[in-house]
């Protein structure tokens, strides 16, 4: 009987992105779990508890709790929202012994992709091959939030046909942020900005991430300045084959 | 107001030069703080912020036995101790002591928590000409201008702007040369240490159980103001105390570090009182002025007093990718950064800029540096929630809250999410195939006015795994 695993695609990727979820679904299933998608599922309710409207977000982070009940594990593209619901889901019931109950119970089971992979797989080499030379960004969230950093390169460093280049700034923030990147959009573009530039210094023809958001800030970036470079979420890169 | 925020970043992102400045020198300071924390020269570092965090949360937990402490040590030793609630209190009390010692000339070191109550402007009206003595705090006083960092308050200027300024304002010849500009500093300098009857410094720790005024610096101007003048005045936020002058053994291993990358500072100063008898140097007279200014406010909030275990080291504005764009000046307020954007708010009131604590990407790298290990990304989020009830008081249907009620509705309703994302697919304008879009109207203006927006996908991730045949 093949370990099942529950797909949390995140509302982003369910709406622009939904290569990024099919990915994922190809990788875990090439290295033998059984992918499910609880089809109620829709945000994590990070978008409103960032926006100082915590009665909004709890009422989403219920929902997500129902829709992911019984669960074993929990895989999602993003490490932000992974955080989310590990991190500041208790923050949220603090009132609410139940929910509390429950999201304690639920979080340590959420893992980011190449988290899932590392840690819960146990497996470096997917079995990937991506011909081009790449540079990592690490999310916010992924590295402070979830102490993700070498993961994700060890990864890389398995596929066939791939050299990753670090950039000077990956660990600096890409300005995305939420609903910050349009309440202060000038300020939140001019990061990227400095974000783009250390991608450009490592001469790579690809940004890979393990979040959907950073990676639409900084194709939005890069699309806007007319740059050929091209962002991929990590699951895109280890279903190449 | 909020728009007066938004201009002042506007401004600072255009201003090209400005922009390059401040990237290269907070990435200098980052640099050399990374190296003198790193393992190689400082392997407990961890555990160091740790205890500097409890050593924090202890004190001020027991704020009222330490300030008490403090004063009776202080006293003991000769000092004298004035407590202010607020700016006023301590105008009125330097008018007084200028009155009472007939002081025309104070020197001045680097305190920001004097800049909180714009002491210099308050003794200029007393008529007592007031001299900067911190090499970058002299440069900014000459432009009549504001710190710009905490730690580095003339950041924002080139060598070559600090040689317009000295030429302008001292009638000297031009100098482009740093060392030589800083001997010119030096001579205009050395002349007011030894005519002031006043020095006020400020304080980075006090130590209750001994009484002592503990001050770190580079240039020595701190140990001249503190001990030419006959009447030294030490100004302290109540925070600064700490219960032991062994506690410093924590400290002083992590302020510099964070601060410049220094493993210990040029100068560390132990400051106990007047000059007693049969001793050379030191003031006749020493006061030590304790100040509120809305910090017993902030001590008020179990979880966001945190806030009070700063030592103002301003590591956080340093590694912050807000304050690198948008500068010291654009802050409301006298503190900049990650710590200004928390202190801030709770100080001076949530309406003295409401958007403040939205300011932030919560990347959490001011977190990931502060040495006392405040959670500064947690009080932003704190302070998020308490503008958006103080506004749902004032304006309990504006869009925004609207919007994110209509947004949580949708998110509980799966079908209707997907029925939101065929309208929004519909609705989008497609720039043709695949192809980001240049231009949205909206709240999504903001975003396209300086980045390409995604398309949707032709297919959401749910329809396409339905039509998915499942493997295995």
């Amino acid at each position: 009987m093949p370990t099942r695993v529950a797909l949390f695609v995140t509302c982003l990727v369910d709406q622009l992105f939904p290569q990024i979820g099919l990915s994922m679904a190809e990788v875990l299933e090439r290295l033998g779990y059984q992918v499910g998608f609880p089809a109620a599922q829709t945000c994590c309710g990070q978008p409103a508890f960032n926006s100082g409207f915590r009665g909004e977000a709890r009422l989403v982070a219920r929902h997500f709790l129902d829709a992911f009940r019984g669960a074993e594990y929990i895989v999602s593209p993003s490490g932000s929202c992974t955080a989310m619901v590990r991190c500041h889901y208790a923050e949220l019931f603090h009132k609410d012994p139940v929910r509390l109950a429950e999201s304690r119970a639920l979080g340590p089971r959420v893992y980011e992709f190449s988290e899932f992979l590392t840690k819960v797989a146990g497996c470096e080499d997917v079995g990937a091959r991506w011909e081009g030379v790449v540079t990592y960004h690490d999310s916010c969230h992924s590295l402070r939030e979830l102490q993700v950093k070498e993961g994700p390169r060890r990864l890389l460093r398995a596929v066939r046909g791939l050299e990753l280049r670090e950039m000077d700034a990956c660990e600096e923030c890409c300005g995305f942020g939420g609903t910050f990147s349009v309440k202060f959009g000038e300020v939140s573009g001019a990061m990227v900005g400095t974000k783009i530039e250390s991608i450009r210094r490592t001469g790579a023809d690809t940004v890979i991430s393990a979040d959907p958001s950073c990676l639409m800030q900084i194709q939005g970036g890069l699309s806007r300045a007319g740059l050929a470079v091209r962002t991929k979420h990590l699951a895109e890169i280890l279903a190449g084959t | 107001m909020p728009a007066a925020f938004q201009e002042r970043i506007h401004e600072a992102l255009l201003d090209e030069r400005l922009q390059q400045a401040l990237y290269a020198a907070t990435g200098r300071l980052m640099g050399k703080r990374v190296e003198t924390v790193g393992a190689a020269q400082l392997p407990d570092y961890q555990e160091l912020r740790t205890q500097a965090n409890l050593i924090k949360r202890h004190t001020i937990e027991n704020l009222d036995h330490y300030l008490l402490q403090l004063t009776a040590k202080v006293e003991e030793r000769g000092g004298q101790v004035a407590w202010c609630r607020d700016g006023g209190e301590v105008h009125d009390f330097f008018a007084r002591l200028v009155r009472e010692h007939g002081i025309k000339l104070a020197v001045k070191s680097k305190s920001m928590t004097s800049e909180e109550i714009e002491l210099n402007e308050a003794l200029e009206h007393e008529g007592v000409e007031t001299v900067e003595t911190d090499l970058g705090e002299f440069i900014i006083q000459l432009a009549g201008e504001k710190p710009f960092h905490i730690v580095a308050p003339a950041m924002h200027k080139t060598r070559y702007q600090v040689a317009d300024l000295l030429t302008k304002k001292l009638g000297i010849e031009r100098e482009e040369e740093i060392p030589k500009q800083t001997a010119i500093a030096r001579t205009v300098l050395r002349k007011k240490f030894l005519e002031a009857g006043l020095g006020i410094s400020g304080a980075n720790f006090l130590i209750a159980e001994s009484g002592a005024v503990v001050i770190v610096e580079n240039e020595g101007n701190a140990r001249l103001t503190t001990s030419a003048p006959r009447v030294h005045v030490a100004l302290a936020g109540i925070e600064k105390v700490i219960p032991r002058a062994a506690d410093l053994a924590v400290f002083l291993k992590l302020l510099g570090r964070s601060a410049t990358g220094q493993a210990l500072t040029s100068y560390t100063s132990f400051l106990s009182g007047p000059r007693r008898p049969g001793e050379l140097d030191g003031p006749d007279t020493f006061y030590l002025v304790l100040l509120d200014n809305g910090r017993t406010k902030i001590l008020a909030d179990r979880e966001k007093r945190q806030t009070l275990y700063c030592i103002r080291c301003g590591a956080c504005l340093n590694t912050c990718p807000v304050y690198r764009k948008i500068g010291g000046y654009s802050y409301p307020g006298v503190y900049a950064g990650p710590i200004g954007a928390i202190l801030t708010p709770q100080a001076l009131g949530l309406g003295h800029e409401p958007t403040l604590p939205f300011a932030s990407s919560l990347c959490g790298a001011c977190a990931e540096v502060c040495p006392v290990k405040i959670d500064i990304p947690k009080i932003l989020l704190d302070l998020r929630q308490d503008v958006k009830k103080a506004e749902a008081r004032e304006h309990p249907w504006n869009l925004e809250r609207l919007g994110f009620f209509a947004w949580a509705w949708v998110m509980q309703r799966p079908w209707l999410f997907e029925l939101a994302g065929l309208a929004a697919q519909a609705m989008l304008p497609a720039d043709g195939e695949g192809a980001w879009i240049r231009r949205l109207p909206g709240p999504l203006k903001a975003w396209t006015d300086t980045r390409d927006f995604p398309p949707p996908a032709a297919k959401s991730f749910r329809q396409l795994w339905r039509e998915r045949r499942p493997r295995n």
